[in-house]
């Protein structure tokens, strides 16, 4: 099985991600990087689970869309809340916790 | 060499004396008595033993001698040990002996004082330190108890030290006799290094087999008899022993008349071996005891003081003494050395006993005496016989033997002196007893203070010692007499002396005692002293000035030392070496001190301190500066984040290959 296109692949989405969680502002945007990255990770280990006819990859992903999906409930919540209390989302507006 | 007997524990001699020292010291104050029973009974015991001794002595002869290591040089043994002849047995008896009277005797004359157990004390450390130096087989031990003596002498003579006066008089004899003292430590390490011992009977043995060289011995002998003419008050050193009256006068007794001024005189016979091998040194003892004998007798003639009267006698009647050893005639010194202690020791308990009921020293205040205590003028007139040479009491024998052993040895010198001397002396003890027994009380004419009731005879304690003396100044002389002379062979000094006995000479000496008496009676049978009266012998001029004046060695000496070192010496001291120097080195120590600890509060401060507070300041200036990195932008720890992640995979790729 070829192997290297969805390495590729996942190899992009992970650094579109890491870009994305770096570069991008907005807070919304910021958690869309995340699961990008998540899901990068994701393609990764069915992609191997797949050459090495080991079926935990694929377990291990069920797993991980389930746990991203309450974190990604969370993230969106205090961004929701950010929003309200502080009219705003932008990540480097909030620097409360700093020297 | 013999040994056994009762000679063997000879050691305990000196040791009780010692003991019972300490124990007044500590405990006197608390046991009944206040110390002075403790006294009397070791000294008693050890007046047993030194009887014992004595006896043994005569028995059997010879010399016992014991000795244990005391300092081990490489090249130079040194023995503590006890060396037990005739000699040493019989200074034994006469020490304990007069010791033990002397404390009985203080029971009385004493009582009441405010050192009275320390007193006790004392007298118990010098006889033991006497003891010391008599047993004593080697010259550096004998110097223990000489130095030892000289001490206890200085403590006694200023025991009441509240008067400037007795302090100054004990201050007086230590420094005179330390003079002396100098020469005897010096001629001690000449005799160590030039005949390589100590010990008294090696010392002698070599010196009569020749291998010491002339010139060690005659250094030696003078050098030796240098702390004799200090201890036994010989010229010029003299001058401390009349002022030494200043302390009680039962110390008088003991210490200088019978036993430590005796030492000097001892310490020449014990080595004779030594001093007869060598002419020079004989001569100049001759010298000095003949100018001694004279000078000091003729001060005795003008003094008012009856102590002072018998401390001249005594330094004239050692100067005898020493006369006797230079002639040859050891055992006649030694012969009156064992006289005079008796008499002597006597006459001054006598004076003490005179004193203590007129309550003055001065012979001026006293007179008719004969009346009111009957004992104490029986004993002194019988002391004053023995002193002046009447036969036959005690001092006749000894005396005659040294004035014929004089003329047959051929010192015209010594023998004249000691003619004149006898004449003197039996004038100026008529010239004391007549002034202190006979005429009339004069005290109360003279004086009107509260002790002008009559005087009374001294109680019994003090009584009897003067009985005891009494009686041996009769008898002591009995072994001498010429013809039946066992002295000489229970005492051998040196060699067996012949010729001690010259009719004529003893007809003579006789005489002259007879005619010293006499005149001095003569003299001073009617006087009427008050204050004011001129003495008969004023009319002698100048010299009757002269010798009030002591012939103006004490001056001379007041003038030529001490004024000096008192004034230059004493104030350069003060001045320059302690103001300046010793002052200066201790001000120097201080500021030094003060400077460095400024120095050590200045490292402290900027260093130490420095260092502390540096390393905080670092820390918050770091401090400072990292936690910016703490911005609270997280995208910025993101990159940190992602930054150790590829670190992190670039190492652990690197270390997979």
């Amino acid at each position: 099985m070829p192997i290297a296109a969805p390495l590729l692949l996942s190899a992009l989405m992970f650094a579109a991600g890491v870009y994305g969680v770096l570069v991008r502002r907005h807070g919304v945007m910021l958690l869309i990087s995340v699961e990008l990255m998540i899901n990068a990770a994701n393609l990764n280990l069915i992609t191997f689970s797949q050459l090495l006819r080991d079926p935990v990859g694929n377990i291990l992903v069920l797993f991980i869309i389930a746990v991203t999906a309450a974190e990604v409930g969370i993230g969106i919540a205090i961004v929701m809340m950010l929003y309200r209390q502080r009219s705003t989302v932008a990540v480097d507006d909030l620097q409360l916790m700093k020297w | 060499m013999v040994s056994g007997g009762i000679r063997q524990i000879a050691y305990l001699i000196p040791i009780l004396p010692i003991s019972a020292f300490f124990l007044i010291v500590f405990f006197g104050k608390k046991t009944p008595g206040k110390g002075a029973p403790i006294g009397i009974l070791f000294t008693g015991t050890a007046f047993l033993i030194g009887l014992g001794c004595f006896a043994d002595a005569i028995s059997r002869g010879g010399i016992v001698e014991k000795s244990v290591t005391w300092i081990n040089f490489p090249t130079f043994h040194l023995e503590l040990g006890i060396r037990v002849d005739g000699l040493a047995s019989m200074m034994f008896v006469v020490v304990c002996l007069v010791s033990l009277l002397v404390q009985i005797y203080s029971l009385g004359y004493m009582h009441g004082d405010v050192r009275y157990t320390w007193y006790y004390a004392m007298l118990n450390l010098f006889t033991g330190s006497m003891l010391v130096l008599v047993i004593a087989n080697n010259l550096v031990q004998m110097l223990v108890g000489w130095e030892l003596v000289g001490v206890c002498s200085y403590l006694l003579i200023g025991h009441w030290f509240e008067e400037k006066e007795n302090s100054d008089a004990a201050i007086k004899a230590f420094l005179t006799t330390r003079t002396g003292d100098l020469g005897f430590d010096v001629g001690i390490f000449v005799l160590i290094v030039g005949a390589g011992t100590a010990n008294i009977g090696v010392l002698q043995s070599r010196v009569a087999a020749g291998s010491v060289s002339t010139l060690v011995i005659t250094a030696g002998a003078i050098l030796l008899f240098a702390g004799a003419v200090g201890k036994s008050a010989q010229f010029p050193l003299h001058v401390w022993l009349p002022d030494a009256m200043a302390g009680p006068t039962p110390v008088s007794a003991l210490i200088h008349a019978a036993t430590m001024v005796t030492a000097g005189v001892y310490m020449v016979a014990r080595i004779y071996g030594l001093f007869s091998a060598s002419h020079a040194a004989l001569a100049v003892i001759s010298v000095i005891a003949s100018i001694t004998m004279l000078m000091a007798a003729v001060l005795a003639c003008v003094q008012r003081d009856i102590k002072r009267v018998l401390a001249y006698s005594t330094v004239s009647q050692l100067g005898y003494m020493m006369a006797a050893l230079s002639v040859g005639a050891g055992v006649a010194g030694v012969f009156h050395l064992w006289t005079h202690a008796f008499f002597k020791a006597l006459l001054f308990l006598g004076s003490g006993s005179v004193i203590h009921a007129v309550h003055s020293n001065d012979m001026h205040e006293m007179g008719g005496l004969r009346k009111y205590m009957p004992i104490t003028y029986g004993t002194f007139i019988i002391g004053s016989l023995a002193l002046a040479g009447v036969p036959p009491f005690a001092g006749f024998w000894s005396k005659d033997e040294i004035v014929a052993s004089a003329y047959t040895s051929g010192h015209k010198l010594v023998f004249v002196a000691a003619l004149i001397t006898a004449f003197l002396t039996a004038f100026y003890m008529a010239r004391a007893c007549t002034l202190t027994f006979f005429g009339d009380y004069r005290r109360r004419a003279t004086a009107g203070d509260d002790h002008a009731h009559l005087p009374h005879e001294s109680p019994r304690s003090m009584t009897t010692p003067l009985l005891i003396l009494a009686v041996l100044s009769v008898v002591a002389g009995f072994v001498g007499i010429p013809g039946h002379n066992v002295f000489e062979k229970w005492v051998p000094v040196g060699h067996p002396h012949e010729g001690g006995f010259v009719a004529w000479i003893a007809a003579m000496s006789i005489l002259i005692a007879i005619s010293g008496i006499a005149l001095g009676w003569r003299m001073y049978r009617g006087a009427a002293f008050g204050f004011g009266v001129v003495d008969p012998l004023e009319r002698l001029g100048p010299l009757y000035r002269a010798a009030l004046r002591r012939f103006y060695i004490d001056d001379l000496y007041l003038a030529a030392i001490v004024r000096p070192v008192q004034y230059g010496l004493s104030n350069f001291v003060y001045k320059v070496l302690d103001q300046k120097v010793v002052d200066g080195a201790v001000n120097g120590a201080a500021l030094a001190t003060v400077e460095l600890g400024k120095a050590i509060r200045t490292t402290d401060e900027r260093g130490v301190d420095g260092v502390v507070n540096g390393f905080a300041w670092l820390t918050n200036k770091l401090s400072f500066g990292l936690r910016r990195v703490q911005t609270g932008n997280v995208q910025r720890y993101a990159v940190g984040l992602f930054v150790g992640v590829v670190i992190v995979a670039a190492v652990l790729i690197g270390g997979l290959r």
